[in-house]
């Protein structure tokens, strides 16, 4: 069985935004039955990358969905904006590295805390996915 | 919404109730360290119990804090960290380097007292620690 089975979006304009996001992230974790350690890593993951879409791509959009997949439940995050773009990911995901005057943690942080963190980006459009797979209780 | 702070003797009390913007983290840091250095607290206690999200922004505010409050002569202690908060820290690979911190509100004010009572007694200890280390050298 596949398919998505609920998703949810948060426009992210504003850092009340980023709150929003974070915490959606944390019931769509607690909704699918995932402990407060899985709900604590994803609501972080999903506060790094969307703060970075707030500052560095003017704003976008949080999209959270849930699906069943062969006994497992998977939530899926993919946080888009239209920005300028992240023109070397290696370099933008590797720790320290940063444009903003920051410690450059965000990116590599968040990649610890869940499965996997895929990036696609050019002028204009950016998307970061996150993925967190957990077998069905 | 501001977050209050409150004043109990030398020791300033203050505690993020829920998730907080960015935007208010700054400001609690800047309410923060104005009233460290306008009243005549020596410490300030922050209680954390209830945040429930610690990402790299909110550790470095956390971690600012508690070092321009020492270089202005106070301590700041953060009490009451969720394990679940301080898991992902570590997962991260972050740390609240340098920090003092406390499992809860009464240990985190035991934790300043002692602190600040050994702050302010450093010129009486120093020469009693030379006495002790020449000893253990003889
Ligand atoms: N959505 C984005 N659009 C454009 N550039 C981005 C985006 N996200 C990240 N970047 C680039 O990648 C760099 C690294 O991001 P990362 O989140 O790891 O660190 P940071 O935001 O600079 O600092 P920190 O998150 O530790 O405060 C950023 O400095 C920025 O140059
Ligand atoms: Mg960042």
């Amino acid at each position: 069985m596949r398919g998505t089975d609920s998703s949810s979006v948060v426009l992210i304009a504003t850092p009340e935004d980023v709150v929003r996001a974070r915490q959606a992230g944390r019931m769509a974790a607690a909704a699918l039955g995932l402990g407060l350690a899985d709900q604590t890593r994803l609501a972080t993951a999903i506060s790094e990358i969307a703060r970075n879409a707030l500052h560095y791509g003017g704003g976008g959009r949080c999209e959270i969905s849930a699906c069943q997949e062969e006994g497992h439940h998977r939530i899926t995050v993919q946080v888009t904006d239209h920005g300028p773009g992240i023109p070397e990911i290696e370099r933008a995901m590797s720790p320290g590295f940063s444009t903003g005057n920051s410690l450059g943690m965000g990116l590599p942080g968040a990649a610890k805390l869940v499965d996997s963190l895929a990036i696609e980006s050019r002028p204009g459009l950016t998307q970061v996915t996150l993925a967190m797979r957990r077998k069905a209780r | 919404m501001r977050i209050p702070i409150l004043r109990l003797g030398d020791i300033l009390l203050t505690s993020i109730q829920s998730d907080i913007t960015d935007d208010q983290a700054l400001t609690l840091q800047v309410d923060i360290l104005k009233q460290l250095g306008d009243s005549r607290a020596l410490g300030v206690l922050l209680d954390i119990t209830a945040l429930d999200v610690v990402d790299s922004y909110m550790t470095r505010i956390l971690s600012e804090t508690a070092r321009m409050a020492r270089l202005m002569g106070g301590e700041v202690v953060i009490t009451g960290m969720s394990p679940m908060v301080a898991l992902s820290l570590i997962e991260m690979g972050r740390d609240l380097h340098d920090v003092l911190t406390a499992l809860d509100v009464e240990q985190g004010v035991e934790k300043l007292k002692r602190r600040l009572d050994a702050t302010g007694d450093e010129d009486d200890d120093r020469p009693r620690c030379e006495r002790g280390s020449a000893n253990a050298r003889d």
